[in-house]
């Protein structure tokens, strides 16, 4: 009985010592972690997908935190799965002010179809994008496109591409889409780009990343940017298109919508994204209704247009 | 009888074009020489459209110490500098000559008799390898490595003994031992060659016993020859790769990266290399042609083939009987270490050692199924890896954990895949997680 009993004395004063050192230590050693850290942790969506460029969610509020001490502001600092409505968050527990930043979507710029590229020959190795890469140029004669794969989809955490079966492209949902740029780093081929997502969603694109010389081009992919330079000519007002390596590009920012490119386009490569169907060509020369189009309310309006002019 | 100690596998040998002697292809009537036909810095090019080129002239100068010169093998006008389509499935630079006629460069000698080293007493070893890096000559078993390099070994190292490998692991390849059937003496004089510029007595042909024929008369004509000798082994693959003929041979493992064979004081030169050193040393003539094995089971005519490079795969396959209706897939190589070609336009190049058209149901892949934790990979890797995990962590993208693993040990001879009984994708993986690890272990070293 003693024995039990000195046992439990000496256990128990062991234990207080212990706990008294403990919370000592802990007072001592204590890490202060800024609160607001945890504020600002606690607005983000947490889906840690590491869009931002920081390791995961907390990662980018301590960097907001840091910048907000050392630097006074929030620039270059951006959640692209929240976006505007979540930085704005941030900013006012941080009593900053974020500049306006233009939404973003992953777009896949390869047009090249199951009819618009030909398969020659067939792949049986890993289904795997960066396997078939290093194995020569896929089963079409481009060497630029895409593989369909689904290297992209198996990088996305919201389910926002996938590989459509009856073209074996990869397809991005826009609605489920945050740009965060995951699909863009696993492509091998640097098809997706990270691009604006336009005023109401619309955007001019040139959905072809072959830089091969344009006989090539041509001669392997119905739909593929030849480098021909007519859509830089008939963007010369804004000076929007560039062709480099025989491939057209469209900065976005520059981009007023007016669809000539498209026009111009003789493979028709460049896309217009979620703008109504073009008028009729008869309407052509009703050129001020033309100018008005950017500007009506809603997709809706542009059918209503003809009717107007009857 | 001597083999390598760990792992290998025993596929079917296939050996169908074993009997038929080596004959000459006919020339091509456009021949495309690609830039990109070694391992290392690519040629660059030297001729201009509208060019006369002959049978020898230089038409793409060394990119580098690690590069190979590439010279035209037939004569004609040049018609395109461009990129062209190759075997390796991607459009490179390339120089397509039309042909017209056949005329050879001066200097060449074209007669068939033998020259000894003795017949040459002023060769020294600085000469004879000025002579192989000036013809363009690399490693024809299909590794491509540049030759020179291999015999000028880094500081610090000294070869002891030369080992030529006469294995020819790989199954349908018959090349090499028609060769050595053929030109036995031919590629004695070139070991010899090969001796004397690094400057060692000891020389090694080492034969799996597969091919007695080709083992007894190098054997016998070897006697004539002091310090070379034949090595029988015992028949398995990988044999042919260089860390297991040294160990097959000499007895020595050659330690992990970046250690290389020339470590256990072993250089090995394949029998295809020797002969073209042989040619150009003391015929004068550079790379222009190789033994290749055209075969495959559907093939009415399998053959051995000596071809000039830039000859089109669809020429050849169309002397050795044309291409049967029920081809799944023609393979550039052999059967284990090849590589399935986009397209028969393409050229064969330096590395071509074989040609082999699969019928579709011998072609065809079968299925992955999960991984039933056999280990028959671990059993079967001759580098005594473990396949099953290196191409689980590559398949993750987890590149650490492929680098401790030894990812950059692997020789990529397939013996994994070919052993998996759920057919699994194993080396596809691997294969890009050791070219991934070998980029960050190279962008780590260049900080």
């Amino acid at each position: 009985m003693n024995s039990i009993l000195m046992a439990v004395i000496a256990l128990g004063v062991i234990g207080l010592l212990a706990a008294l050192l403990l919370y000592f230590a802990s007072r001592k050693f204590a890490v202060h972690e800024d609160e607001r850290i945890g504020q600002v942790s606690a607005v983000l969506p947490q889906a840690n997908c590491g869009g931002c460029g920081f390791p995961g969610c907390a990662g980018f509020a301590g960097a907001c935190v840091k910048a907000t001490d050392e630097k006074g502001s929030l620039e270059g600092l951006l959640c692209p799965v929240g976006g505007q409505p979540v930085m704005e968050q941030v900013a006012g527990i941080l009593g900053m002010t974020v500049e306006a930043t233009a939404p973003k979507v992953a777009v896949v710029r390869c047009n090249g179809s199951c009819e618009n590229r030909p398969r020659l020959v067939e792949y049986d190795g890993a289904t795997s994008c960066k396997v078939q890469a290093m194995v020569g140029m896929g089963e079409t004669g481009c060497s630029y496109g895409c593989f369909g794969c689904g290297d992209c989809v198996r990088q996305c955490q919201f389910g926002a591409i996938r590989i459509n079966p009856e073209t074996k492209l990869a397809e991005v949902d826009e609605e489920k889409c945050t740009a965060c740029g995951a699909c863009a780093k696993a492509c091998p081929r640097g098809i997706i780009e990270i691009r604006l997502k336009g005023p109401k969603n619309r955007r001019m694109v040139v959905l072809c990343n072959n830089k091969d010389k344009g006989a090539i081009a041509n001669k392997w992919c119905k739909a593929s940017c030849i480098g021909c330079g007519k859509c830089v000519k008939a963007c010369e007002k804004f000076e929007a298109i560039t062709v480099t390596k025989n491939l057209a590009y469209i900065d976005a920012e520059k981009c007023k919508l007016c669809r000539k490119c498209e026009e111009a386009c003789p493979k028709g490569a460049i896309h217009a994204i979620n703008m109504p169907p073009r008028k009729p060509k008869a309407d052509a020369p009703a050129a001020p209704k033309a100018e008005n189009t950017p500007t009506t309310p809603n997709t809706q309006s542009s059918p209503i247009t003809p009717k107007e002019q009857q | 009888m001597k083999t390598f100690h760990i792992g290998g596998v025993h596929p079917e040998e296939n050996k169908l074009s074993a009997g038929s002697p080596i004959r000459e292809a006919k020339l091509p009537r456009q021949a495309v020489f690609s830039m990109f036909q070694h391992i290392g810095a690519p040629a660059n090019p030297v001729v201009k459209r509208g060019d006369q080129v002959k049978v020898g002239t230089l038409l793409g100068e060394a990119g580098g110490f690690v590069s190979a010169p590439i010279y035209s093998s037939v004569s004609g006008k040049v018609s395109k500098v461009d990129v062209a389509l190759d075997a390796s499935g991607l459009r490179r630079m390339a120089v397509t000559v039309d042909v017209e006629g056949d005329e050879w460069e001066e200097g060449i000698d074209r007669t068939d008799t033998l020259v000894r080293l003795a017949d040459r007493p002023e060769l020294d070893g600085k000469t004879i390898v000025e002579k192989i890096k000036q013809a363009g000559i690399v490693g024809m078993g299909g590794a491509t490595f540049p030759t020179h390099v291999k015999l000028c070994p880094p500081p610090g190292k000294k070869a002891e003994c030369v080992i030529v490998n006469a294995v020819e692991c790989e199954p349908y390849l018959t090349a090499d031992h028609r060769l050595m059937l053929e030109k036995p003496e031919e590629i004695l004089v070139g070991l010899q060659l090969v001796m004397k510029a690094v400057g060692v007595e000891k020389g090694y042909i080492g034969i799996e016993n597969n091919k007695p024929d080709a083992i007894a008369l190098m054997a016998e004509k070897a006697n004539q020859y002091p310090g070379i000798e034949v090595v029988p082994l015992k028949v398995k693959y990988p044999q042919g790769g260089e860390k297991q003929l040294i160990d097959a041979v000499i007895g020595r493992q050659v330690p992990a990266p970046p250690a290389l064979p020339i470590d256990t004081g072993a250089i090995v030169q394949n029998v295809g290399t020797c002969f073209a050193i042989y040619e150009a040393v003391m015929k004068n003539k550079p790379l222009i042609e190789r033994i290749i094995t055209v075969t495959g089971k559907s093939l009415s005519l399998p053959s051995n083939l000596k071809a000039r490079l830039g000859t089109p795969f669809q020429q050849l396959i169309d002397e050795c009987g044309g291409l049967p209706e029920d081809t799944g897939k023609v393979i550039g190589g052999g059967p284990m270490m090849g590589k399935a070609l986009m397209s028969l336009d393409v050229p064969m190049t330096k590395g071509s050692s074989g040609l082999l058209v699969m019928k579709k149901d011998e072609a065809r892949r079968s299925e992955p199924q999960p991984c039933i934790r056999c280990a028959k990979c671990v059993g079967a890797c001759p580098m005594g890896l473990e396949p099953y995990l290196l191409a689980k962590v590559s398949e993750q993208f987890d590149w650490d954990a492929a680098e401790q693993n030894d990812i950059t040990s692997c020789i990529e001879c397939g013996s994994c895949q070919f052993t998996c009984p759920s057919h699994r994708t194993l080396l596809d993986h691997i294969r890009l997680g050791k070219s991934t690890v070998m980029g960050i272990i190279r962008s780590r070293s260049a900080k």
